[in-house]
């Protein structure tokens, strides 16, 4: 549980090709993406905390974030271990810069209000069942074993989610018009989940990464499928913002790490 | 009603209250559905209703941590144990709502000022240390109240507070176990957690409510047993537990009248300010306005939601029913 | 005079906290379901997941069953005397009641 730095290491040091194997590196990049994810994600789910519309909500988002706070703490671990330089779930979560995260835009973006929160939560739910799906099989064991328990709770995720979409598109006409303001807005941003680059392909090659691209037609249908149902109109694709799986992000993660990270930082090398 | 049926409708209430009492004194839990003196009821009613805010605007002052939290560990913590919190207002709520009063009466009570929750948490969360000391000395208070009530006479509240201990179980725990670490950590963290303590332990002896001589409602609730032991039993107890405590991780408390007494086996303290206790009940605490404000505003900011889903189930029972 | 039966009273007021649903749990493969408490849900798919989230996010539990309070027929306190009648003067349906040889197998 220790966030401690190790002797001569110093706060923010970049990961670089130069002087790890490439293949290692390259799996722990693919790590952090999938632990950035969820750590961002569940981040801004705990914001809402105290301040849900329903006792019940409180408890449910609660939950959500929880299950990716912990998926994210496993995975940073891992690419800890993978990275070979001694840092610990805390370092990585804690002492890096924003250029440094690899999550993509989508799950930075702010809560807004309860559609657009929930609306950012299908859009990655939907992704992530699939993407879990596939590293069931992965060839590191450790991998696999956190997939395994991660495809469980996404599931629940999807459902909670999905059913939030139904009810909030079909519901009244502010909570329709909600929705569909979020849809229109989140929705150019979940263009990023489907891309891929060099990092994805090694660590696809290594037997422990997702081709993302073919799950781009069976994300389609969950989309298409319970947006009509929820009413909502599924909006054109045109601007596709990305960048996050490299460090570029929008303004909006730096604030939310500035919060997050304050007060670790301001005891480096304290224990919690 | 002439004199003589209501003398004998007096009567029969007299008998009734009498045999009420005398299930209660035979250690018998009552249901919902069981006939009670409306006192009683209102009594009920009241008690859970406060407990039950108590958790909810309990959420607010910890929560405030949740993002800042310093190591993952600690973060998932902390949101389980808000997340807990969240849970036990809901138990009780529902547990109320057997007495027949809806949780929107209940939460608008709450909202507009007309009810009562517990004066701790009107306090404000100022650095990491107030979370670890909240678990120790609050949680630690809250469990030796909620112990007690677990036998409470009313079923639907004994069988919630049952629930609520199991769980509550490490919220204690983890609040001592991060005091001891920042007592142990950086001069920094030690100062920090000296600090926190020095300003949470006397709101926290104020939890317990006022002395027995100044509690009037006492006796009627020993009586019906929702109340096992009096406000200076309790406050002395959860001294006699917690200053041993503090001296095991080297943190002093801020009552230079402290002194053990060997013929009683007790903690001796100092005396409680009852004027900042009455300021803080009646609205003029550091945070009550805040914590009011953030109640109302996440419950009119989710009305909208709530109304969603209500739409949404009345258009699938249509859609069902033809 | 009461009746035998009654529905579960829900209680008043405008209710914008939705309605309210009774929860059972099973802990554990063969035990029986169990009043856990209640949720506030909509729907049944809603009232399901709420209750997941409130009384078996601890793991124990293996089954989950939710229903509408309004549902629950309840007896009325009146009748616990006949309904429940504790039959200590039925001895025939205790096995002490019937006497049997010693010694003979499978009874």
């Amino acid at each position: 549980m220790s966030a401690a730095t190790p002797e001569g290491w110093v706060a923010g040091a970049r990961s670089t090709t130069a002087t790890s194997g490439v293949a290692e590196n390259a799996f722990f990049e693919y790590l952090l993406r999938l632990a950035d994810d969820r750590l961002v994600l569940g981040h801004r789910l705990s914001e809402w905390c105290g301040h849900g519309p329903i006792l019940e909500e409180d408890i449910a988002l609660a939950n959500i974030a929880l299950d990716l706070i912990g998926q994210a703490s496993m995975l940073l671990k891992l690419a800890g271990e993978v990275e070979g330089k001694g840092r610990t779930e805390d370092t990585l979560a804690y002492f890096r810069d924003t250029v440094e995260f690899r999550n993509v835009q989508l799950v930075e973006m702010p809560n807004g209000d309860f559609a657009a929160t929930i609306v950012r939560q299908f859009l990655f739910d939907a992704w992530d069942v699939l993407v879990l799906e596939k590293l069931l099989g992965a060839k590191h064991e450790s991998l696999a074993g956190i997939a395994a328990k991660a495809h469980k709770e996404a599931k629940y995720h999807l459902r909670h989610s999905a059913e939030w979409v139904r009810m909030l598109g079909d519901g009244t006409a502010e909570s329709h018009a909600r929705a569909q303001r979020a849809l229109d807005e989140l929705w150019p941003y979940s263009t990023e989940l489907f891309l891929t680059d060099d990092t994805d392909r090694a660590a696809v090659a290594a037997g422990n990464g997702v081709d993302v691209e073919p799950l781009r037609g069976p994300w389609r249908q969950t989309m298409d499928r319970v947006f009509a149902e929820a009413t909502l109109t599924v909006p054109k694709d045109g601007f596709t913002p990305r960048g996050g799986r490299t460090g570029r992000h929008t303004e909006h993660l730096g604030r939310m790490l500035a919060d997050m990270q304050s007060l670790a930082r301001a005891h480096p090398g304290a224990s919690w | 009603m002439d004199q003589k049926m209501s003398a004998a409708a007096g009567a029969d209430d007299a008998a009734r209250v009498a045999e009420f009492e005398a299930r209660i004194a035979r250690g018998e839990s009552i249901e919902p559905k069981d006939w009670m003196p409306d006192r009683y009821r209102r009594q009920l009613t009241r008690m859970m209703s406060q407990h039950a805010h108590s958790e909810i605007v309990g959420m607010l002052p910890e929560g405030n941590w949740i993002t800042r939290a310093p190591s993952l560990r600690r973060k998932m913590v902390l949101l389980a144990k808000v997340q807990d919190e969240a849970g036990h207002g809901l138990y009780i709520y529902c547990g109320t709502e057997t007495l027949g009063v809806g949780r929107e009466e209940l939460v608008d009570q709450l909202l507009t000022g007309k009810a009562k929750y517990s004066s701790i948490f009107n306090y404000p969360t100022l650095t990491w240390a107030d979370i670890g000391v909240i678990g120790w000395f609050v949680d630690g208070a809250a469990i030796v109240n909620q112990t007690m009530l677990a036998k409470a006479s009313f079923g639907p509240y004994a069988r919630a507070m049952v629930r609520i201990c199991k769980e509550e179980n490490f919220h204690k725990k983890q609040g001592y176990e991060s005091v001891a670490t920042l007592a142990a950590g950086t001069p920094e963290q030690k100062a920090m957690v000296q600090d926190a303590v020095n300003r949470w332990w006397w709101p926290s002896l104020m939890m317990f409510g006022p002395s027995d001589k100044d509690s009037p409602n006492s006796a009627e609730l020993m009586r019906w047993r929702v109340k096992r032991d009096t406000n200076d039993t309790l406050r002395q107890r959860f001294v006699d537990l917690t200053v041993p405590q503090a001296r095991a991780v080297g943190l002093t408390l801020p009552d230079p009248d402290l002194k053990y007494n060997e013929e009683t086996s007790h903690w001796e303290f100092g005396e409680i300010d009852w004027k900042e206790f009455q300021e803080v009940i009646s609205g003029n605490g550091p945070c009550n306005r805040e914590r009011l404000a953030a109640r109302r505003k996440a419950h009119d900011e989710g009305a909208w939601v709530r109304e969603a889903a209500e739409a949404y189930a009345a258009k699938r029972q249509a859609v069902d029913a033809a | 005079m009461s009746d035998q039966t009654t529905t579960a009273t829900p209680p008043n007021a405008a209710e914008t906290q939705w309605d309210l649903w009774e929860v059972f749990t099973q802990e554990g493969e063969g035990a029986p379901h169990e009043h856990a408490g209640s949720v506030h849900a909509t729907t049944a798919e809603h009232a399901m997941q709420n209750a997941r989230d409130v009384y078996a996010r601890r793991g124990k539990v293996v089954s989950l069953w939710v229903v509408p309070m309004a549902s629950i027929v309840a007896s009325a306190p009146s009748d616990a005397g006949p309904l429940f009648d504790p039959g200590n003067d039925k001895a025939y349906r205790h096995p002490q009641f019937y006497k049997t040889p010693r010694g003979v197998r499978g009874l």
